[in-house]
This record gives C-alpha cells, sequence and structure tokens, in this order.
C-alpha cells in the first residue's frame, strides 16, 4: 500500500512539475547551471570509467577466446555490442545514480531541512517547477554524455587490445565495423532518454519529500540511489524487450 | 488586516487548532506565543497557505484565502514577506542574489532597478556593503536581516516571521526586534511574530495571542500582559524567577 502511495505521488509530483512555470528570464539560468552540474560535471567520470570498462571488455573477450576457428576479429565486434548495447547506456547510469542521483537528492532535501523550500512556497512559486524542472531538461542532454562513454569504450577497448597483444588494430577495426546495426544506437539513445528522466525525477522526488534532518537527508540519498537503481534495471529489461525481443 | 474566525485544524485525530478567532493589525507587531505543541507553527502555516485548514475563514483585507483562485492566491502571495527561523537563505547564492530573488521572480524592474533596491533594503537593514558573501560566510544575526530585508524588498503587506530571535544573543535579538518593530511602522505592514522569546513579547509585542492546546487562551498587549490574572498566561510568562520580580515591580509602580 505504501508503494502504490509513493508512486501515485511520484507522478502528481510531475504532473505538478509541468504547472506554474517559473519565469523564463529565471529558468534559464536554472537549466544552465544544472547543465552545468549534472552533464558536464559528470563528463570526466563517465570519460575514465568507460575506457577503462571497454578495455577490460576486450581483455576478458580475447582471453576467453581460445577456438582457433574463431576469427580475431569477434574481439571488437563483442567489445562495440558490449558497449554500445548495454555498457553506455545501462552500466553507466547505474553510475549516474549514484553521482547525480544522490546530489540531486542531498541538494533538494538539504533545501527542505533549512526551509528553502517553504520559502519558495511562501512566495507563492511552484517549487517543483523551480527545482525539478530545470534538472530534467538538463538530464536530455545526458545521451550526449553516452555518445562519449560509447566512443571512449570503444577506444579504450583498442587500446587494450594493441598494447595488450590480444589482437591486430586491422582486426580491431574490422570486428567493430562488421553487422553494424544502426538500430542499435537508436535503441541505446531510447533507453538513454528514458534512463535521463529516471534519474532526474526519482531522486528528485526521494529530496522533496523527505522529512527529519541530516541523518534523513544521507537516508534519503541511499533510498534514492537504490530505487533509481531498481527503476533503471526494470526499465531496461522491459525496453530491450520492447525495442529488441 | 488578517482576520481568523473559527479556525480548525485536525491531523487524522489530532484536532490542533480548535476554532481560533483573532484579528491582526495593519502597522502593528502582533505576536503568537504558547509553549511547544500549542498549535503556534501550524496555525502561521494556515496563516501563510501552506496547509489547509479544515474550518473556518482567513481574510487578507477582506478577500477570503479559501474562495480566491490559482492566480488570486498567487497574487496574494506575492505580498507576503516571510521570515523562517533558520532564515532559509538560498545557499547556493549571493547575499545580494537572495534579496534580489523575489523582485526577479515578480517583477519586470530592469537589472539597474532590483539592484538599487536591493542596495536600499540592505541598508536598511544595516548590511551595506554584505552584498557579495554567501549565506555560509555571515552570521546568524546577519542571515536573519538578510532573511528580513529579502521578506521586504518586494514592499509586502503582511509580514509573517517564525522566531525570529532563535539562536541569537540578546543583543543581536533585540536588534532584529527593535528592526522588525521599525519596518513594519516604516512600511505600515500586518506583521505576524511567532514568539518563544519572553524579551521580544515585552518589547515589541503591540499585540499579543496567546495559545494552549490548539485554543486562543488570551489576547492583549504587552501592557496589559502585566495585569493579566489568567493563570495559564501568567504561568507561561511569568516562568523564571526574573520575569516574576519584573512582574511584581510593575504592578508596584503602577497601582
Amino acid at each position: 500500500m505504501t508503494y502504490l502511495e509513493s508512486i501515485g505521488k511520484y507522478f502528481l509530483m510531475i504532473a505538478e512539475m509541468f504547472r506554474k512555470p517559473t519565469k523564463w528570464s529565471v529558468m534559464k539560468h536554472l537549466i544552465l547551471k544544472d547543465i552545468d552540474d549534472l552533464i558536464i560535471g559528470s563528463l570526466g567520470i563517465v570519460a575514465f570509467i568507460s575506457f577503462f570498462v571497454g578495455g577490460v571488455i576486450t581483455i576478458q573477450t580475447a582471453l576467453n577466446i581460445s577456438n582457433p576457428l574463431i576469427p580475431k576479429y569477434l574481439v571488437g565486434f563483442a567489445t562495440r555490442q558490449s558497449v554500445i548495447l548495454e555498457f553506455a547506456p545501462t552500466f553507466t547510469s547505474i553510475i549516474m545514480a549514484g553521482k547525480v542521483g544522490s546530489f540531486i537528492t542531498s541538494s533538494i532535501g538539504t533545501m527542505r531541512v533549512t526551509e528553502q523550500i517553504d520559502a519558495l512556497e511562501v512566495m507563492g512559486i511552484n517549487a517543483l517547477n523551480y527545482l525539478v524542472f530545470p534538472k530534467t531538461v538538463a538530464l536530455m542532454l545526458y545521451p550526449f554524455a553516452i555518445a562519449i562513454g560509447m566512443f571512449l569504450g570503444i577506444l579504450g577497448g583498442m587500446a587494450a587490445c594493441v598494447f595488450g597483444g590480444y589482437t591486430t588494430l586491422d582486426d580491431y577495426i574490422l570486428g567493430i565495423q562488421t553487422d553494424f546495426d544502426t538500430f542499435h544506437i537508436t535503441y541505446s539513445f531510447i533507453k538513454t532518454f528514458v534512463f535521463a528522466f529516471i534519474l532526474a525525477t526519482i531522486p528528485s522526488y526521494h529530496g522533496f519529500y523527505m522529512k527529519g534532518g541530516a541523518l534523513e537527508v544521507g537516508k534519503a540519498s541511499t533510498t534514492a540511489f537504490v530505487w533509481t537503481s531498481v527503476v533503471i534495471i526494470l526499465l531496461n529489461y522491459i525496453l530491450t524487450d520492447m525495442l529488441l525481443g | 488586516m488578517i482576520e481568523v474566525k473559527d479556525l480548525h485544524k485536525s491531523f487524522g485525530d489530532a484536532h490542533v487548532l480548535k476554532g481560533i478567532s483573532t484579528s491582526f493589525d495593519k502597522g502593528k507587531t502582533n505576536l503568537i506565543i504558547g509553549a511547544s505543541g500549542s498549535g503556534k507553527t501550524v496555525f502561521i502555516k494556515c496563516l501563510l497557505g501552506l496547509i489547509d485548514y479544515d474550518q473556518g475563514t482567513i481574510s487578507y483585507d477582506g478577500k477570503i484565502y479559501n474562495e480566491l483562485n490559482e492566480s488570486q492566491k498567487r497574487d496574494l502571495r506575492a505580498e507576503i514577506g516571510m521570515v523562517f527561523q533558520g532564515s532559509a537563505l538560498f545557499d547556493s547564492m549571493t547575499i545580494a542574489e537572495n534579496v534580489m530573488f523575489p523582485l526577479r521572480m515578480f517583477t519586470k524592474q530592469s537589472k539597474s532597478e532590483m539592484e538599487d533596491r536591493v542596495d536600499v533594503v540592505l541598508k536598511r537593514v544595516n548590511l551595506d556593503g554584505a552584498h557579495g558573501k554567501m549565506p555560509s560566510e555571515a552570521s546568524g544575526g546577519m542571515q536573519k536581516r538578510v532573511a528580513i530585508a529579502r521578506a521586504i524588498v518586494n514592499n509586502p503587506k503582511y509580514l509573517f516571521c517564525d522566531e525570529p530571535n532563535s539562536g541569537l544573543d540578546p543583543n543581536t535579538a533585540i536588534v532584529i526586534d527593535n528592526l522588525i518593530q521599525e519596518i513594519t511602522d516604516e512600511y505600515q505592514m500586518v506583521t505576524v511574530i511567532n514568539s518563544h522569546d519572553m524579551n521580544q513579547v515585552m518589547e515589541i509585542g503591540e499585540k499579543i495571542v496567546f495559545l494552549k492546546h490548539g485554543v486562543k487562551e488570551w489576547e492583549g498587549s504587552r501592557e496589559t500582559i502585566f495585569k493579566t490574572d489568567n493563570k495559564a498566561v501568567t504561568d507561561f510568562v511569568y516562568s523564571s524567577e526574573l520575569f516574576k520580580k519584573v512582574r511584581k515591580m510593575y504592578l508596584q509602580e503602577n497601582q
């Protein structure tokens, strides 16, 4: 019953987020600030993780291909498929649930604890539109970070392949070009848009409706991370079944 | 003028406000006092429209809050200034940006006009030159003064303060009290203060409403509070030996 109530409250929050819009001159600054905080500020960690995980996927694949009948270019093929289909959109989103999600929950939660949200409401400002809407818009640029993640993941794989001596550069490049289906990129970006919306709204929900003090802000951040991850994993399954199944 | 008639509010089985009726006049500092759990915070949140009440009416200069549509409520809220207990300054903004915030949200003034107005109100609260500081760099007293500046920057008709002296040393508390009283007179606002501070009651309580268990137990002024024989009020206000002596001396002098 509590879960159903929370789900209902979450959807009401989303509906409320679009009502009574904040003045555009103020909103544009909020959106730009959130793009800086949430997207630009995450590029470093996305790039770092993508590059090295791409490398690890390549090494693991290469080490597990012992049959001489399997062509060497398969290493590049497997890396590309893993990075584009799952690693970049899903795995990175789970990491972002920890980084961006906990940032959103704790910043909004702290505003709740310190009565800053009450101050907005007393002034007649729609606090959900003021706080959550710009984050949602900012995270619509999240696919841009994922595109960089895809590129660096494949690049990391190439570096591991060449410098680790697992296969030749030509084989790797042949592998990443083999049987390339552009719909896989579309599928990946559709997932990324959905995950971006989840990354903005679930942590905001946990921050906005939290009660208590500093300790509860920490708890809300943890809860937000858990639920954001759970919803991303579930939606990943549903979207994959719908789009590729 | 704010007029409250037969205000009721319950949370589940807990009947928090039980038919409160009172009024708060323009140009006066009105204090709501009472022990913890007496319903002061719920009462002030009902006045601010942060909590929906169950029964009764609250009218702002004749406009009944619950009969207003969303747009009229928004217009009314733009006329309200609020000083929160913890100041509630936006910690991502500088002091000047905090004060400018209501102007940016509700007016079409140019940047230079807004900056001029910010200069005026910061000067009024003796914070000239603190524009670029972040709230975290300001002391408790400074933060309260910034909160007051933010509350009055848009020339509100109604000013609400939730325990404006909490956490301040006695000297700073007196400065804040005097500032609130001066600006109430200067801007001819209806000022409603939620307070625990008996010094504040004696200093600036032009009208005092005493709540007990969600009921208006007594109302009067800082003059009449000395003379009242209402036991609930005297037990609460004169709980310390010092205040008992002050009251005794006052009564002896005025006999």
